[in-house]
């Protein structure tokens, strides 16, 4: 009797592999980052210092930051504390790196996920009408609103949403993650503002925070429904020529399953690695729509600390965005195994 | 399903209406950029919003009058006096002064405070040492002798206001020693607590600070000046100055503080919204690098001179952000010289290029910083240079990326904002008309040395200035360097910033002083 290995048998035998290949990306992102920051013509001193500190002040300064070394040695001193789990400090928030990314990723998480997810339910539909009524007006109508999202810069787009749904109309809140005054009353427990104002029982914040989640999600979701939708439309179109459809058609099924069932069915495979990896590029911080609604995530974090040479906290932003990437990707290679049979050989 | 989901977001973007949330009566709420603020130690805070976090939540041995900065008065000082010698200086101490901790603050605080910053020598260390301190004789030469009484002794004979004015500055900020002390590890005297933690008398104390996000602070309810009116002062984070302007147009921020002269043009017939200027120490300059052949010719710095279109850019391009000021002390300052001999002659600029041997024109580059201002001032100098034939190339880059070149004397024009470091002359004095050794290893590096301009005579006069004890001498003293300065130098000096903060109307008694570390608000109401 053929034995068909079950889907985590599969993983379980790539497990070496996929670590070694993991560490090996991890090395190379870290490598390639270090040796840009220290190229990159800004002086790391003259970030910490300040431009008025005495020569003598300077000089301790680039001691301490381990800069009168050659380059390979502080790249090695820095892999070790890396596996150590160090990450060293930021020079620009006087804080441990690590704990400068707790603070700043669930902002970006939070954002990423919500604008996903707005991607995803408004993206998928979209791209199905546009298949469907190919060459029609719904279809134009679509691509048009999707053209728009892609071409128009977001930082005017976040502008001018800001100054229509809270500057005019008053039904979206200002800026930011939530009202100063709620600042600091929840105690982050996983950094979600949403989620540990639940926890907390505190409604009236996460209400406050959902509220502020909705402007800034919304046009980043635009984005990504900008992009999946196109994809969803191009691969249904692939899977409405098939065969399989037309003898369904003949068959006498409903055009609603034929197209819901039959053709999506085929085509959420591939939607899988669109839709990572607009969420992985969501996750790396949106730096644009952070600074127009000052919110404090990872992308505005990562572009403070490059413009400021602070390397430490630039590597370890590079670790977490690199860390995300690989993350999500292995997540969409497991979801292909779950949802392809052939992906399972 | 989906359709259900979609139904649910929607409900949520219409029904979590805020209801236009005003800020609370006791709370003030600003949208400002904050992300320049690396440390909340006043031993090594170096930076625009580090020094207003301490002069808000920090008191200093004295303090000076904001609109008449020679009116120099007692805060934790009751009085002083100066000996005979010029060098000895004596404070007595106010009494019955407690921390927010509830310590009481001594003579031996002061003695500790200033004596912390010697040690640990941070950035901002200088201010105090230039008095002839060091690691080794600050425990001698400044000193408590008793609970009452600090006696502060400098090396040589000063003009007593320079020594005064660097006591009013941040590093002069008085710490509570028992507290800094009871976080000591390894003895950095409590510099790595410190750097995110509060240890301070001031009207207002630390609440939470988010780097690069959110600074909250909230009344000393122990204040011994009286408790200031707003029980919480927040500093958000907003780095966009259109997100600024429409944040407090709604009434969700009290005061935006980073407004251009865009926001600032489309604010003035708001009437919720009333503008609050103040001349600041910032002086906007070109600096020329004298290690350009053609920018070493003296007919060429002085024909560039004449290519600036001061009033043209302060009308229509900077409107209300800065004012004309050609002299490199800023107004306010003892000595500061207000002639402007300087205004768009192209026809004279042309000549003078001519006789120096550049008839023909000439191209240079210009370091600039992709932000506005500068990048707006940078195209507008360009447009002019242009018309007497030179061609200024921009070469646009991050601010810190400019800085480095500009250290480095790599550039042909560096155009920049030079801010007093405290209130006394010497602070620009030293740094604009002074440079002992021009060589590329020099010790010291002040503006001077960064366009290679070597002045011997001009770096005596400077010296020479400071120890003047008389200040009317001393204030005749720096305008003959100014008017020296201002003809010869590889300086051209355009413009002495304003700082404007945009209130909303029923906001009162927010002080804006002539320096970042004299912005307060202990007396705001609304």
């Amino acid at each position: 009797m053929k034995t068909t290995p079950s889907i985590m048998a599969g993983i379980g035998l790539k497990i070496p592999a996929i670590f070694f290949s993991v560490a090996l990306t991890f090395l190379g992102l870290l490598f390639i980052t270090f040796f840009i920051g220290r190229v990159v013509p800004i002086d790391p001193v003259l970030a910490a210092v300040g431009d008025r500190a005495t020569p003598e002040v300077y000089e301790r300064m680039r001691i301490e930051l381990g800069l009168h070394l050659p380059l390979y040695q502080q790249f090695w001193i820095y892999l070790l504390k890396v596996f150590q789990g160090d990450f060293g400090m930021s020079v620009l928030t006087a804080n441990p790196v690590l704990k400068d990314i707790q603070r700043v990723f669930p902002a970006t998480l939070e954002l990423a996920t919500v604008a996903t997810a707005i991607g995803v339910l408004v993206g998928i539909p979209f791209g199905i009408i546009g298949a469907v009524f190919r060459g029609r007006w719904p279809d134009h109508i679509l691509r048009v609103v999707s053209l728009f999202g892609y071409s128009v810069p977001v930082f005017w787009l976040g502008l001018v949403g800001l100054l229509i749904f809270y500057g005019r109309l008053d039904i979206a809140p200002g800026p930011g993650r939530i009202e100063v005054f709620y600042e600091g009353m929840v105690d982050p427990v996983t950094g979600l503002l949403v989620v540990d104002a639940l926890l907390a029982g505190e409604w009236d914040i996460c209400k406050n925070a959902l509220a502020h989640l909705v402007l800034p999600a919304s046009i980043l979701g635009y984005f990504s429904t900008a992009y999946i939708s196109r994809m969803t439309r191009s691969f249904m179109l692939d899977q409405l020529e098939q065969e399989y459809i037309t003898t369904a058609r003949v068959k006498g099924i409903a055009e609603w399953r034929v197209i819901c069932i039959h053709a999506l069915g085929n085509v959420r495979i591939p939607l899988i690695t669109v839709v990572a990896l607009s969420y992985a590029s969501l996750l790396e911080g949106s730096v644009l729509t952070e600074t127009v609604f000052a919110w404090p995530g990872l992308g505005m974090y990562l572009t403070q600390s490059l413009l400021s040479a602070d390397m430490n906290a630039v590597l370890g932003a590079t670790i977490v965005v690199g860390g995300v990437f690989i993350g999500v990707n292995l997540l969409s290679d497991l979801l292909y195994k779950i949802f392809d049979p052939r992906a399972r050989m | 399903m989906k359709r259900c989901c979609l139904l649910i977001l929607m409900s949520i973007f219409l029904c979590c209406n805020p209801v236009t949330a005003k800020t609370p009566k006791h709370i003030l709420v600003m949208a400002a950029q904050i992300d320049d603020m690396i440390s909340l130690d006043p031993a090594e805070i170096f930076e625009f919003s580090g020094a207003e976090y301490a002069a808000n939540t920090y008191d200093r041995l004295i303090g000076y009058d904001v609109d008449n900065v020679a009116e120099i008065f007692g805060v934790l000082a009751e009085s002083w006096t100066v000996a005979d010698d010029g060098m000895t200086f004596t404070f007595k101490i106010r009494q019955g002064v407690t921390f927010a901790s509830g310590n009481p603050m001594t003579a031996e605080d002061v003695a500790f405070s200033l004596q912390r910053v010697i040690l640990l020598d941070k950035s901002p260390a200088f201010i105090i040492s230039q008095f002839g301190f060091t690691p080794e004789n600050v425990k001698e030469k400044i000193k408590a002798v008793d609970a009452e009484t600090l006696v502060f002794t400098t090396d040589k004979p000063y003009a007593p206001t320079f020594v005064l004015y660097c006591l009013t500055a941040t590093p002069a900020s008085v710490v509570d020693k028992k507290l800094v002390l009871s976080h000591e590890q390894d003895g950095d005297l409590g510099y790595n607590w410190l750097k995110t933690n509060y240890a301070g008398s001031g009207s207002f104390t630390l609440k939470t600070w988010k780097p690069a996000e959110l600074l909250m602070l909230d009344a000393n309810q122990k204040y011994w000046d009286g408790v200031p009116a707003m029980r919480r002062v927040i500093m958000r984070q907003v780095s966009e100055a259109a997100t600024q302007q429409l944040l407090l147009e709604k009434g969700d921020v009290d005061i935006a503080r980073d407004l251009g002269a865009d926001q600032l043009d489309s604010l003035k017939d708001n009437p919720d919204v009333k503008l609050h200027p103040k001349p600041k120490g910032g002086i906007w300059y070109l600096g020329l690098n004298q290690k350009n052949e053609a920018l070493s010719k003296p007919k060429v710095r002085e024909a560039l001179k004449y290519l600036v279109d001061y009033q043209q850019m302060a009308d229509t391009l900077l409107r209300g952000t800065m004012i004309v000021h050609q002299a490199f002390l800023p107004m306010g300052f003892l000595g500061a010289l207000e002639d402007k001999p300087y205004a768009l002659d192209v026809e004279k600029a042309k000549q003078l290029l001519a006789e120096a041997g550049y008839g023909d024109g000439l191209t240079l580059t210009m370091a600039t910083r992709n932000t506005s201002p500068t990048m707006d001032m940078a195209q507008a100098i360009q447009a002019t240079f242009a018309k007497a034939g030179v061609t200024v190339e921009i070469l646009p880059m991050d601010g810190k990326q400019a800085l480095t070149k500009y250290r480095a004397r790599n550039h042909d024009i560096y155009i920049g904002k030079w801010g007093p470091d405290y209130q006394d002359p010497h602070t620009n004095a030293s740094t604009f008309a002074w440079n002992r050794d021009n060589s590329d290893e020099a010790k010291s590096k002040p503006l001077a040395w960064r366009n290679a301009w070597d002045i011997p005579e001009m770096s005596e006069a400077t010296d020479a200035a400071v120890t003047e004890r008389d200040p009317e001498k001393r204030a005749a003293m720096y305008q003959a360097i100014q008017r020296e300065h201002q003809q010869v130098s590889p300086f051209v000096i355009m413009f002495q910033e304003i700082e404007v903060a945009a209130e909303r109307t029923d906001v009162k008694g927010f002080i804006l002083g002539p320096s970042f570390d004299s912005n307060f608000y202990y007396n705001v109401t609304k």
